[in-house]
């Protein structure tokens, strides 16, 4: 009798681009991964929230202050829609966030730099967003069911994240020279990180490779960066803002940009937790949590007793 | 003095902003994301009521007025709205607990404005009703399930009621632009709202299994200007931008 | 997981419009029916997606399961008389 390779007959499956579903049989290191992965992604939406909301209570105008508000208040729901579709693969919410809060789990390091001016939610909207959605819209067609699922729902809402981020760069480029130099030096400030927001390069990338070849990520590193630095030194220009790069030139027979070099030190000690405000970002989720526990308690508590007092009715 | 009708509508729209204001600040630090997300919203709707009331006061105010100059370029004493609604936000029962005797309140002052013979005030009531009316049923629900819910809970939302209540007394005040205003059909009946209010919070405090507070005496001041500390803190935190950079468009 | 402050997960199906059926968006947290309807409502219909909202506590759903590990690789399409192509009519007869 022919023995049947799982692990092989899974490779063809996704290979013939079929989608992967919750109670499917998968490898158990599939699972693994797309669980640190999603959770990853999910702890970066919810971590994501507090650089901006930095800015929610100073928004200059009612119109930005209710838009930042929506946006932010988005990235709530993504975290939400993402630790949901973790959930399918039997992770716990609870053990996921736990990870987060005793700093075992990694999120985002971009969010671990501070937004010190009005413009920084003018750049994070256009260039982290920017780059996330770069990102995202790949995750679309990754091939874990629940995964390609919440993305759509996640694109679709991002779609006004990064316009909403331009357009604020853009009002400041056409304003005062104040607020012109304010724009400029959150691009000098927000640039190289939302480059490194990519990843390690392709050689560096130790979990890529397997990635790919499981279709959860169907673009490298490398490609989605390259991307995004096409796309978006045209809209510098627009703004007529300088990119932070002396190297950064139009390769014409590319017709891609090429870019200096990326300075992976600060990259993995920004990871490693040396960034300007990791143990802020970190200590605002944990006392978020500590301070929510008896509220969860109560609601908890008191469905408890809607449920007995229920019982007791029909009971009588 | 400010005609009565502008004077009016600065005090619905001032509330509106500064709960709006102050519910924000929530976001990204609720006790889970769902309800982060919930408060969210509902900030989000007294934001874009405040928007449309101050766009209006605005309009009656003319000379090159907006909203925005209105939200940042006026100073403390020019605020009219409730104290309560200034206080810091304190912990989640404290915010519901404020949310819940405001919304009470806003619900049945909206409902009442469906009536008015103004006609934009009406609009806006018409639009906003639906929301409010969803706040109130939110925020009556939690303070029954804090309240309800464990020893800590109850304590801690019996707390926050006992420092709330002083404040209530101010929603019912009457100046002599809501007795005109009311003669007129424009605003409604503040005593007739306050009855309202009262049953529907003797109601709820009931089913969360804590006990009204005894009318003692009521803090005021917020429609004439006279704030709490909190608010210049408040308003410099708001206004910082604008202000700092009279000339920019943002 | 079993801390006095977890929240148990609901299922959530939203009817974008009358006329179409409820269908599963996603999930949430919720300590009882009214909390995780009133979420649903907040997380997934920030944009006027639906009219109407159930929320299913997770645990009261019963899921087939692929039989075995089979089930993935062998699509059920062997039921071909259940598609219309399957029936030859003759041009002439016009459209059925």
């Amino acid at each position: 009798m022919e023995t049947i390779n799982f692990e092989d007959r899974f490779q063809e499956y996704v290979d013939s681009e079929q989608k992967v579903e919750p109670k499917h049989w998968m490898p158990e290191p599939y699972r693994k991964t797309l669980i640190r992965q999603i959770s990853q992604h999910a702890h970066s939406e919810v971590v994501g929230m507090l650089p901006e909301a930095n800015w929610i209570s100073r928004a200059p105008s009612l119109r930005r202050k209710v838009a930042l508000l929506a946006k932010v208040q988005d990235e709530a729901g993504h975290g939400l829609y993402l630790y949901s579709a973790a959930e399918t693969l039997g992770a716990d919410r609870s053990d996921l966030v736990g990870d987060l809060l005793s700093g075992k789990a990694k999120y985002s390091s971009i969010f671990n730099y501070p937004t010190r001016s009005w413009a920084d939610i003018g750049a994070i909207g256009w260039l982290v967003d920017g780059a996330a959605i770069a990102n995202q819209v790949m995750l679309c067609r990754t091939s874990y069911g629940p995964y390609a699922r919440a993305m759509v729902r996640i694109c679709k809402e991002e779609s006004f994240h990064q316009r909403q981020g331009y357009e604020i760069m853009l009002s400041l480029c056409r304003g005062t020279k104040e607020q012109k130099e304010m724009a400029q030096d959150a691009l000098n400030r927000w640039w190289w990180p939302s480059l490194m927001m990519f990843g390690p390069t392709d050689k560096e990338s130790t979990n890529s490779a397997q990635s790919m070849n499981w279709k959860i990520k169907r673009k490298s590193n490398d490609e989605l960066r390259q991307e995004f630095i096409d796309k978006t030194v045209p809209q510098a220009e627009f703004l007529g803002l300088t990119i932070p790069d002396e190297h950064l030139e139009l390769d014409e027979k590319t017709g891609h940009y090429q870019f200096g070099p990326i300075d992976w030190e600060e990259f993995y000690q920004v990871l490693k937790g040396n960034g300007p405000c990791n143990k802020e970002r970190l200590e605002a989720r944990n006392k978020a949590h500590d301070d929510g526990r008896w509220v969860r308690e109560a609601a908890n508590a008191f469905a408890k007793k809607t449920l007995e007092r229920k019982g007791e009715n029909s009971a009588a | 003095m400010e005609n009565p009708l502008l004077s009016y509508t600065l005090f619905l729209a001032d509330n509106s902003l500064i709960t709006g204001q102050r519910l924000s600040e929530w976001c990204g630090y609720g006790p889970i994301l769902e309800q982060d997300i919930a408060l969210s919203n509902i900030a989000l709707d007294h934001l874009g009521q405040a928007r449309m009331l101050l766009q209006y006061a605005a309009e009656q105010k003319g000379e090159g007025w907006t909203e925005d100059r209105l939200a940042y370029f006026r100073d403390e004493k020019n605020f009219r709205n409730l104290l309560m609604t200034e206080l810091p936000k304190g912990d989640w029962g404290y915010t519901v607990m404020r949310a819940f005797l405001y919304d009470t309140y806003h619900f049945y002052e909206m409902t009442g404005l469906l009536q008015s013979k103004d006609e934009q005030l009406r609009a806006i009531a018409q639009k906003a009703i639906k929301e409010i009316r969803y706040h109130a049923q939110w925020s009556a629900e939690w303070v029954i399930r804090l309240g309800d819910g464990t020893e800590e809970s109850h304590q801690r939302v019996k707390g926050s009621l006992l420092e709330l209540w002083p404040f209530t007394g101010e929603f019912f005040e009457t100046d002599e632009a809501a007795i005109e205003l009311n003669g007129r059909g424009i605003a409604p009946n503040y005593a007739h709202i306050r009855t309202q209010w009262k049953a529907k919070v003797e109601e709820v405090l009931e089913l969360a299994t804590l006990e009204r507070p005894e009318d003692g005496w009521m803090q005021s001041g917020g429609r004439n200007g006279a704030h709490t500390e909190h608010m210049g803190y408040l308003l410099a935190e708001m206004q910082h931008i604008p202000r700092s950079y009279p000339d920019a468009q943002w | 997981m079993s801390d006095t402050d977890n929240w148990k997960i609901w299922e959530v199906f939203v009817r974008s419009k009358n006329g179409l059926s409820h269908k599963h968006v996603g999930s949430l947290h919720a300590p009882d029916a009214e909390v995780a309807l009133k979420n649903a409502r907040d997380v997934y219909t920030r944009r006027s997606e639906g009219n109407s909202v159930w929320v299913v506590p997770s645990e009261a759903i019963t899921a087939s399961a692929p039989e075995e590990k089979e089930a993935l690789f062998t699509p059920a399409d062997d039921k071909v008389y259940r598609h219309p192509t399957f029936y030859e009519i003759p041009d002439d007869v016009g459209h059925i």
